[in-house]
């Protein structure tokens, strides 16, 4: 395209240029700039103000060694997984329900869809009294009858992640679902239509070639919950606050707590690098299989 | 060829077959057994996404006596609103005593000037990287794009540095500028790809006119690119006025967003519980986002799907 | 109308039997009706092509006989079984895909034989199947590549072997060659006859390409607003179009249409539009002529150019448009006051304006009723 081949001089295109500069800005000085400061800040023993003390990997090593580190990790590690399967095979089997040429789709659609409108903080709040033991879940059920009905996530610590499994699925699946859907409604009818001349029941058709063929929506999806999951942190502040004791506790709001409230921004730097590293490790895989790897047809 | 005759005997012409076999429209049952399936599991999962909202409803309208004795899911055997005014006018975080109305108007005047200021930035420069390409610009905009999956954890503290610097720390307009940046990776893309899409010839067309970059802008791509902006509103309205880690660390108390102050008031140690006080509190922060989603519909589902790219 | 004269039931005629029959069907989505009491009976071993422009039913009627849509009325009859509830795979049909519809992420050899295993066949039943097909479509060396490795031809030649495979009586083909280029589309157009020829199968194929049709088809059924125009021989249809729409839907370039009246004087019928005046003793009419507007057709290839007289009609008339077209010209004339164009060999091209003779037999023309469009 002609666009894209004109002599490049400094003031050619010079309104392009300065509509641009917060883009550039923001990406050399926050995303590029912002990073490589606290990777490298990690390695000092800044306090309540950023020094350049080196201590070289020290910072890593009392986080590898502080409980509270290792048991968000634990937590974002079983909540992580648990959402991820969850997530995709719930929003699926509902894009899929969905997607059968039902009555009311339109109603159907827009209640799944409606958590995610909500902030974490409202979910969080909202799944706080749900799962409140006094009044909540637990005492309804117990009030019908089945007395010894246990169900308390949010004052049992080793249950406690599974509390905000629940809250994070309700206010999630409904976006996974609109993908699913979007990526189903994306499928050749005539695939449909060859499938049944070919007498394969739904179910194995679903499974065996629409599930396959919906690869690439599957990997985008993954990609999209796994970085909201590295990311997890108002609903946890707002369901638990970390609680019980530091149960609950997960990597982002460790970095905060360190940051802000222990006035030891060492740590706090060393955890948000994990908190890249972990990221990295999802997406460059999945960068690579995109854009890097052969086109797919 | 004997052998078609005697392998077809049942059809002896066309009067013998009016008479014959199944006729017309497979009949469906209503209530079939997938039906049953189908609508029933529908149903049973639609009540379930509902649930939280009626719960969040009727305790909000229940004195705190009643919600002590009944089940939360029992409606309110006496309405009341108190609880919603005094979750909007009166209620405590910390030494403040004068509800979520404050937070409220603090959410407003940030999500204005932020939607605002984050889709003039993104627009513009959707245009500029769709149709006015500058050597590097691919470059930058890739680094944005990447830059998106940074956990914001890793870039909060040099922000704070920034602002701090400028004097915008702990300021409304500060929490602006941060919602401006973190939102252009995605409004960016957004307004990009839809540029990208408009014909070609329109904007050549333009050039042999004599119109400029601005002039292009304003006159031939805003006007035609009504409905993207709006999808960008969506996103954008929900997206910050939803925030609440940028709110907590980059305002102070009394410019606290809603989110944040909703947290404070539920959360707080002190005092007797006032679950309906709370649950009214909830409810009204989660109101503005809600009535977005419900007005927007079919646009709402295109801003996540937009959105779902950036991860 | 030809179609609905024409509905033969061969069943008791003993040459062929009937391999597929339609019988008064119907389809509305709501309020829209798309197809309209349909009567159709295809011939054993007999190649039908659904013709017509998009939005005429074509498509959709091939739906219903594979059981893909449900019929609003009527009943669909294959090899004498009635099918109008029976699910597609219990049709006895097969069907190719105007997009492949194979399944991407399996080998060409799975694709083939997953019908066959969910049907629960035996393994070396199935392994003779897919031996078959492929030695028939010329794919052995495709087997173990997957469909994004294959040309546009190649898919569909896999697409026709998943329909070989299920061993069917009828075959079923939605717009196969659409998604081709043209030299392709030319070479599986033979592909497709040889395939008919070899196998001997019933095969009801739908396309909007008149050539396919006329290459390909047995007989061919043209179709418009959900109702079968004319159905009939290529040849038939292509010399003796039943309406304006047929007549004019088929060839290229197309008819020239005249408008004028229908005149008697001294016994004898003309056609007459301004100074033209056409003696219609040679035309074959369908039924009593009366005088009144109507509409004179004939194809722009039987009227002859410069060659002397001798012609029931001849004229003389001023070149305007000049169109070679490689192995032929066309040239735009007007007679009577309305455009007429006549293809000419490549080596006769006039100049423009030139003024040249033309002349024409009205036997191999076709007069239709300017009011309903029917041949008169």
């Amino acid at each position: 395209m002609s666009k894209s081949e004109r002599p490049s001089q400094l003031f050619r295109n010079l309104n392009a240029k300065i509509a641009s500069i917060p883009m550039i800005f923001t990406a050399l000085v926050i995303f590029v700039g912002g990073t490589v400061w606290t990777v490298f800040y990690s390695f000092t023993n800044s306090k309540l103000l950023p020094r350049l003390h080196f201590v070289g990997l020290d910072q890593y090593y009392r986080l590898w060694a502080t409980p509270r580190w290792l048991i968000s990790i634990e937590n974002l590690l079983i909540y992580g997984v648990l959402s991820l399967v969850f997530s995709l095979v719930i929003g699926f089997l509902l894009a899929a329900l969905l997607d059968q040429k039902i009555r009311f789709e339109d109603t159907f659609r827009t209640i799944f869809l409606y958590p995610f409108a909500l902030s974490f903080i409202v979910t969080g709040l909202v799944w706080q009294w749900l799962l409140n033991p006094e009044f909540g879940v637990q005492a309804v059920v117990r009030s019908l009858g089945w007395t010894s009905f246990s169900f308390n996530p949010l004052y049992d610590s080793s249950i406690v992640i599974y509390g905000i499994l629940i809250a994070a699925l309700w206010q999630g699946t409904g976006l996974i679902m609109c993908l699913m859907l979007a990526g189903l409604r994306g499928i050749d009818e005539d695939i449909w239509k060859a499938a049944r001349v070919d007498g394969i029941p739904t179910w194995k058709t679903y499974l065996f070639i629409i599930i396959p063929m919906m690869r690439p929506v599957f990997i985008t999806t993954l990609v999209i919950v796994a970085s909201n999951i590295v990311r997890v942190y108002d609903l946890v502040v707002a369901q638990t606050s970390g609680g019980p004791g530091i149960a609950s506790e997960v990597p982002a709001k460790y970095v905060y707590d360190y940051m802000f409230f222990a006035q030891n921004l060492g740590q706090g730097f060393a955890a948000s690098t994990m908190m890249l590293l972990s990221v990295i490790i999802v997406i460059v895989p999945w960068a690579y299989l995109e854009f890097g790897g052969k086109k797919r047809v | 060829m004997s052998d078609h005759v005697v392998s077809l005997p049942a059809i002896g012409g066309a009067g013998g077959l009016e008479a014959y076999g199944p006729s017309g429209p497979k009949p469906r049952h209503t209530f079939s057994r997938r039906n049953i399936f189908l609508y029933g599991t529908l149903i049973v999962v639609a009540l379930y996404y509902l649930l939280p909202l009626y719960v969040m409803v009727v305790t909000s309208l229940k004195g705190m006596p009643e919600i002590r004795l009944g089940n939360i899911f029992s409606p309110p055997m006496e309405i009341t609103f108190e609880p919603w005014v005094k979750a909007w006018s009166s209620a405590c975080t910390g030494l403040n005593c004068d509800g979520l109305s404050r937070g409220f108007w603090n959410s407003v005047r940030i999500t204005i000037p932020s939607v605002i200021l984050s889709i003039a930035l993104a627009s513009v420069n959707g245009y500029a990287l769709a149709n006015w390409r500058f050597k590097g610009a691919d470059t930058f905009f890739i680094i944005l794009i990447v830059g998106a999956f940074i956990p914001y954890q890793v870039m909060i503290y040099p922000i704070v540095i920034i602002l701090r610097e400028v004097g915008l720390y702990g300021s409304l307009s500060g929490l602006v500028i941060v919602h401006s940046i973190f939102g252009m990776p995605i409004l960016t893309l957004l307004f990009r790809n839809y540029f990208t899409s408009m014909p070609e010839e329109l904007f050549r067309a333009a050039r042999v006119d004599g119109a400029g970059f601005w002039g292009i802008y304003f006159r031939i791509m805003l006007p035609m690119s009504l409905p993207i902006f709006v999808v960008a509103i969506i996103l954008q309205v929900t997206g910050i006025w939803n925030d609440f880690l940028f709110g907590v660390v980059y305002t102070r108390p009394d410019t606290y967003p809603m989110t944040v102050q909703l947290n404070n008031i539920v959360n707080s140690v002190q005092g007797v519980k006032e679950y309906n006080v709370n649950m009214a509190a909830t409810i009204l922060t989660g109101l503005v986002p809600l009535i977005v989603y419900f007005l927007s519909g079919k646009l709402f589902v295109r801003g996540i799907a937009a959105g779902a790219v950036k991860g | 109308m030809n179609a609905n004269g024409s509905v033969e039931v061969n069943g008791s005629s003993g040459a062929n039997g009937t391999s597929v029959s339609i019988q008064n069907l119907s389809l509305n989505f709501g309020a829209i009706s798309v197809l309209q009491t349909l009567n159709l009976d295809v011939a054993e071993g007999e190649f039908i092509v659904l013709l017509g422009p998009s939005g005429c039913g074509k498509s959709t009627l091939l739906n219903c006989i594979a059981g893909l849509l449900d019929v609003s009325e009527g009943r669909i009859f294959i090899k004498g079984k009635n099918v109008t509830w029976e699910e597609p795979k219990d049709r006895g049909i097969g069907m190719v895909f105007q997009s492949y519809a194979l399944y991407p992420q399996m080998t060409v050899e799975k694709n083939l034989s997953f019908g066959l295993r969910v049907a629960g066949l035996a393994k070396d039943e199935i392994a003779k199947r897919i031996a078959r097909a492929a030695e028939i479509l010329q794919i052995e060396p495709l087997l173990h590549r997957k469909p994004a490795a294959l040309s546009g031809g190649q898919r569909q030649r896999v697409a026709i072997g998943r329909a070989l495979v299920r061993d069917v009586d009828v075959f079923l083909f939605d717009e196969p060659l659409s998604n081709l280029d043209a030299k392709l589309r030319a070479e599986l157009r033979v592909e497709i006859k040889l395939l008919h020829r070899k196998l001997e199968n019933t095969m009801i194929y739908v396309t909007h390409d008149q050539i396919e049709a006329m290459t390909l088809a047995d007989r061919i059924a043209v179709m418009k607003g959900g109702v079968i125009q004319q159905l009939d021989a290529p040849q038939t249809i292509y010399n003796r179009p039943v309406n304006r729409f047929v007549a004019g839907f088929l060839g290229s370039p197309a008819m020239n249409f005249l408008d004028g009246r229908l005149e008697q004087a001294d016994g004898d019928w003309h056609f007459v539009a301004e100074d033209v005046r056409i003696p219609l003793a040679t035309y074959a009419f369908e039924k009593d002529p009366v005088p009144g507007p109507a509409v004179f057709g004939i194809r722009p290839e039987h009227v002859a150019f410069n060659s002397g007289t001798g012609w029931p009609f001849a004229a003389t008339a001023s070149v305007e448009v000049v169109e070679p077209m490689g192995s032929d010209t066309l040239v735009w004339l007007k007679l009577g006051g309305q455009n007429f164009t006549v293809r000419v060999t490549a080596e006769r091209t006039p100049n423009n304006a030139e003024a040249v003779g033309i002349g024409f037999d009205p036997m191999r023309a076709s007069l239709f009723d300017a009011a309903t469009g029917n041949r008169l």
